[in-house]
């Protein structure tokens, strides 16, 4: 689709497994333009890293694409065979993975790791990979690439290996990086210099981030727009505003009870989301987050909402670009619409 | 309204928007049943239909080996005069002037060795005897292995350095060599022994028989040892070692209780590979000549003897090297389905 | 690095020492003598001969006459391959036998490592499972028994290739496939599991993001980890077949390293038990080392210390 980096219309995906087909994503759809920096919330088994996956044909082997469409800068790439994702994968788009321990390989030094980052695609040299190469570790905040490069994964501490699996990613300067819970293995004080790093790349390169986290005060700090993810739908869509001013979602709320606020003057106590998530072999008709909900209704146990649209509350004037949509999916809102048509016919 | 077919058209009445009570709730949520670690693994075990075939192949072979000679007409060290030599099928003129008689001669399937003996039935006892080796030996290697590998693994440290070191020289030692010296050094005190009422069955065995299994025993743990000294480290530094250490457990019982118990699926494990091995072993060794005392049969033996008459016998070879064959290879089988059933590293 | 092959080889020189001692004393303490088979002999020749041999003396002073030898690198006279030294034996047939085991290990590496990884990469395919039935079909044939088939098969019924022998290149041909079989399937099953295990690895998918093409992924990226486990069990390999199978060189009739030591057994030829065992711990202690040393080379994490 014109104007968009990112477009993927009523995604659907399943696992196929020895216990049966999972569900993992149903009619999951995103938007995101060039330079937008994108949050995807939700707990594990979301759907929210199976999702920015699949926008890359990263899916297991296992996983399969069963209807919607998936767009990325002009690609469809729910079609293209792997060898043509291939081409794709690591110059347009990029991936950070969680666990920068496990992520680059033992056996060969930094440096190799990277020049093979810089030389799959494109036709440099060996020596003008290296120099590339010192360019990328100094760009992460790497000091003395010289040496670094030489040094093998063991030898770096978490937060150095997560810079360079980052340098690894801009290798070809993407235009999209996704960044799959960057943050999340690490100590909190290197967190915190991950974060800036990202922050200040993106301002640097302009390129488009999908940040996929838990922790809502990550996506905070640094998105422009935020999907929260449930049971492999998005339940609640919007700019970072209106998520954290106006959620509309039962679980987004929930979600926002259970942060720690500092400012907060009297003491409030954090309130846990009660219950299991859903199972995904067998996903309810209804609702996915209605057995932990609070304010559920018959209805909810039934039927699937529709979505609502709201008016956006993020204001132009900040000066950072908004997609300017709200949405969510919730019965709650449905009713509202009912209320309002009280006594007629409420068709939709 | 045609509900049916078009459920997103359906209308909303008030009572959709009535709150769901908890039961209703609850009714929704279809929570996978939770199984338990020994479930779960024969769950898996049950699925994989190579481990079952082999599993049936292995009961039937006990089967055959064990109580089908009971039944036999045929005794494995019965010499029939007049009947050696005899090809798969054939009778001799004494069985077929009995048969002309009216009598029912019980047919020599796979014939008659060079002294008249009926070869189905000394195949089947050489199996029953390979089989009995195999597993005893693999008793004896489990035992001591793990309790070895256990105490040296645990300890650590300078007891570690030294039981590993003792561990090398037996390592280093030819088994042959032990072998055949110790068949020779045990020769007369086992023969003495013998005639103590109660230990009759040494000569059955025969001394190599018992000298074997104490080589399997002296010798071959070697490897069990160093597979479970393994398990043991990298299980010594869990949490709840420590706290049974901190709550003044003794050192046998956090081996015992602690230890053992979480390796236990590798020990089935590498015990039921061992059992293979241990037959391999076993027919190498008969095949020097140093297993079972004549006219015991074993496996190993019986395709040794039938070397010499290869090219006017062969099924002689062929019916006891397809037994070994289909054993080892159902053995292996079995240990194989039993590992991707019960290593947690498996489980999807 | 240094200090480490040091302290190994000294550990090595310990533990052969050890082997050595033990042997000894094991083999002179079972009943019997390397002089009782032979009828012809009358009690005065027998004892002349246990004079010459110096089989008279006490085992302590004998024990001591060997080792003092031994540090001189003199392993004594066979006592029944008469004119023949130990040291003369082990150098006539040891490179028979580590010929025939080192093309073995060879041919198992050859065929295992791209087997096992094939099989990985198709896992449940039908590759797969063909390769799985095989190599477990090969861990479950007896060297004595895929040998006499061999043979069987292709001199005996179709005339093929040599039965006996080392004479011409041909004829190593089917006690090289004995000999592999074992290896190749066990290598095969090795690498398979351990591919298994590293194509399931967060590195492999970085590999992936990267744009990296799965043939280089595998060769690159997987294979040298998941080799380990496969050189690990290339040291006990090397070791157990380059110093001669001995049911191999029987059926083949070739004169290797292996037959000798069994032979050597029954008839008490105490210096080339003796001679051999200790060769065959020095060899053993030397893979194992060679071994740690390449482990090393392969996978960065490994010190050696």
């Amino acid at each position: 689709m014109e104007g968009y980096l990112v477009d993927i219309q009523h995604e659907k995906l399943s696992f196929f497994t020895p216990a049966g087909e999972v569900k993992a994503l149903n009619d999951v759809s995103i938007r995101m333009k060039e330079g937008e920096v994108l949050g995807i919330v939700g707990e594990s088994g979301s759907g929210k890293s199976v999702t920015a996956y699949s926008l890359m044909g990263l899916t297991a082997d296992n996983g399969k694409i069963l209807g919607g469409e998936v767009n990325f800068n002009g690609h469809r790439m729910d079609l293209m065979t792997e060898k043509e994702i291939r081409r794709i994968r690591g110059k347009e788009i990029s991936i950070i993975f969680q666990d920068p321990m496990t992520s680059l390989n033992p056996v060969y030094t930094i440096g190799n790791q990277i020049e093979e980052a810089v030389m799959v695609h494109g036709d440099k040299t060996r020596a003008q990979a290296k120099e590339r190469a010192k360019e990328l570790l100094t760009l992460v905040g790497i000091n003395e690439p010289d040496k670094r490069l030489r040094q093998y994964p063991h030898e770096l501490s978490g937060g150095m290996r997560q810079r360079v699996m980052i340098a690894i990613a801009l290798a070809c300067e993407p235009k999209l990086l996704i960044a799959d819970e960057p943050t999340t293995a690490l100590d909190v004080t290197i967190q915190a210099q991950i974060l800036e790093l990202m922050n200040d790349l993106k301002n640097k390169l302009k390129m488009g981030i999908i940040l996929i986290t838990h922790d809502l005060g990550v996506v905070a700090s640094m998105c422009d727009n935020i999907a929260v993810m449930y049971a492999g739908e998005i339940v609640e869509y919007g700019t970072t505003d209106d998520i954290f001013y106006n959620p509309q979602h039962e679980y987004t709320k929930g979600l926002l009870k259970s942060i720690p606020k500092f400012q907060e003057k009297e003491y409030s106590k954090l309130v846990p989301i009660e219950g299991q998530p859903v199972d995904l072999l067998n996903p309810p008709g209804g609702c996915p987050f209605a057995p932990r909900c609070d304010s559920c209704m018959k209805i909810c146990l039934e039927r699937k909402p529709g979505s609502t649209e709201f008016e956006t509350v993020a204001q132009d004037s900040q000066n950072r670009f908004i997609n300017g949509k709200h949405y969510s999916r919730c019965w709650l809102q449905e009713k509202k619409k009912f209320e309002l048509n009280e006594g007629k016919e409420v068709v939709r | 309204m045609d509900t049916k077919k078009n459920p997103l058209s359906m209308q909303l009445n008030v009572d959709d928007f009535v709150p769901a009570t908890a039961d209703e709730k609850e009714s929704l949520v279809i929570m996978r049943e939770s199984v338990g670690f020994w479930k779960d693994g024969f769950r898996r075990f049950r699925k994989n239909r190579i481990a079952m075939t082999a599993f049936v192949v292995v009961v039937v072979i006990i089967i055959l080996a064990f109580i089908v000679p009971v039944f036999y007409p045929y005794a494995y060290e019965e010499q029939m005069k007049g009947s050696e030599r005899l090809g798969p099928m054939e009778y001799s003129e004494k069985e077929i002037e009995r048969m002309e008689a009216g009598e029912s001669v019980f047919p020599h399937f796979l014939g008659t060795d060079q002294n008249g003996r009926d070869y189905t039935i000394r195949v089947l006892v050489g199996a029953r005897v390979s089989m009995t080796v195999g597993i005893i030996a693999s008793v004896l290697i489990l035992i001591i292995g793990s309790v070895y590998g256990a105490v040296a693994g645990y300890f650590g440290g300078k007891t570690d350095m030294i039981m590993m070191r003792i561990v090398d020289v037996l390592y280093t030692i030819p088994d042959v060599l032990i072998i055949i010296l110790l068949a020779q050094v045990l020769k007369f005190p086992l023969q003495n022994l013998s005639k103590v009422p109660g230990f009759g069955w040494i000569t059955a065995l025969g001394p190599n028989m018992v000298s074997m299994f104490l080589v399997f025993a002296l010798l071959y743990w070697v490897g069990m040892a160093r597979i479970v000294r393994g398990q043991i480290m990298v299980l010594k530094q869990n949490e709840y070692v420590t706290a049974a250490k901190a709550l003044g457990a003794t050192n046998g019982r956090i081996i015992k209780k602690h230890l053992i118990t979480n390796c236990i699926g590798t020990l089935i494990v590498t015990t039921t590979l061992q059992i293979p091995s241990s037959i391999f072993t076993e027919s190498f060794l008969s095949f020097l000549g140093l297993g079972v005392q004549a006219p015991m049969p074993s496996l190993g033996s019986l395709a040794s003897n039938a070397l010499n008459g290869l090219q006017t016998y062969p099924e002689k070879l062929f019916a006891p090297a397809f037994m070994i064959f289909v054993i080892i290879l159902s053995f292996n089988l079995l240990g194989d389905g039993l590992r991707d059933a019960f290593d947690p590293k498996m489980k999807r | 690095m240094v200090k480490y092959i040091v302290k190994r080889v000294l550990f090595g020189v310990i533990t052969a020492f050890v082997v050595a001692s033990l042997t000894f004393f094991i083999m002179n303490l079972v009943p019997g003598g390397p002089f009782l088979a032979e009828k012809a002999v009358t009690p005065q020749a027998q004892a002349a001969m246990e004079a010459k041999y110096g089989l008279d003396k006490p085992l302590f002073v004998q024990y001591l006459t060997y080792m003092g030898d031994l540090l001189h690198g003199d392993m004594g006279m066979s006592l029944k391959k008469r004119g023949f030294t130990v040291n003369d034996i082990i150098r006539n047939k040891f490179p028979v036998s580590a010929r025939l085991g080192g093309l073995a290990v060879l041919v198992a590496v050859f065929f295992g490592v791209p087997l096992g990884s094939v099989a990985a990469y198709h896992r449940g395919k039908i590759v797969d499972n063909i390769i799985i039935v095989f190599s477990t079909a090969g861990i479950a044939i007896p060297s004595f028994l895929s040998s006499t088939l061999l043979m069987y098969v292709l001199s005996v019924k179709l005339k093929l290739l040599p039965s006996l022998g080392l004479d011409d290149p041909v004829s190593y041909i089917m006690p090289v496939a004995a000999l592999a079989l074992y290896p190749t399937s066990y290598i095969a099953r090795l690498m398979r599991s351990s591919m298994l295990d590293v194509i399931g690895q967060d590195y492999m998918r970085t590999a992936r993001a990267k744009g990296v093409s799965t043939f280089k992924a595998i060769f690159k990226h997987a294979l040298r980890n998941a080799i380990l486990p496969v050189v690990t069990y290339l040291g006990p390999l090397l070791a157990s077949l380059m110093t001669g199978s001995f049911i191999i060189e029987k059926i083949f009739t070739i004169p290797g390293l292996g037959h000798e030591f069994v032979s050597a057994i029954p008839s008490r030829d105490y210096p080339l038990i003796m001679g051999t065992t200790i060769f065959l711990a020095c060899f053993i202690i030397l893979m194992n080392v060679i071994v740690d040393i390449a482990y090393a080379f392969i996978d960065p994490r490994i010190k050696l210390k």
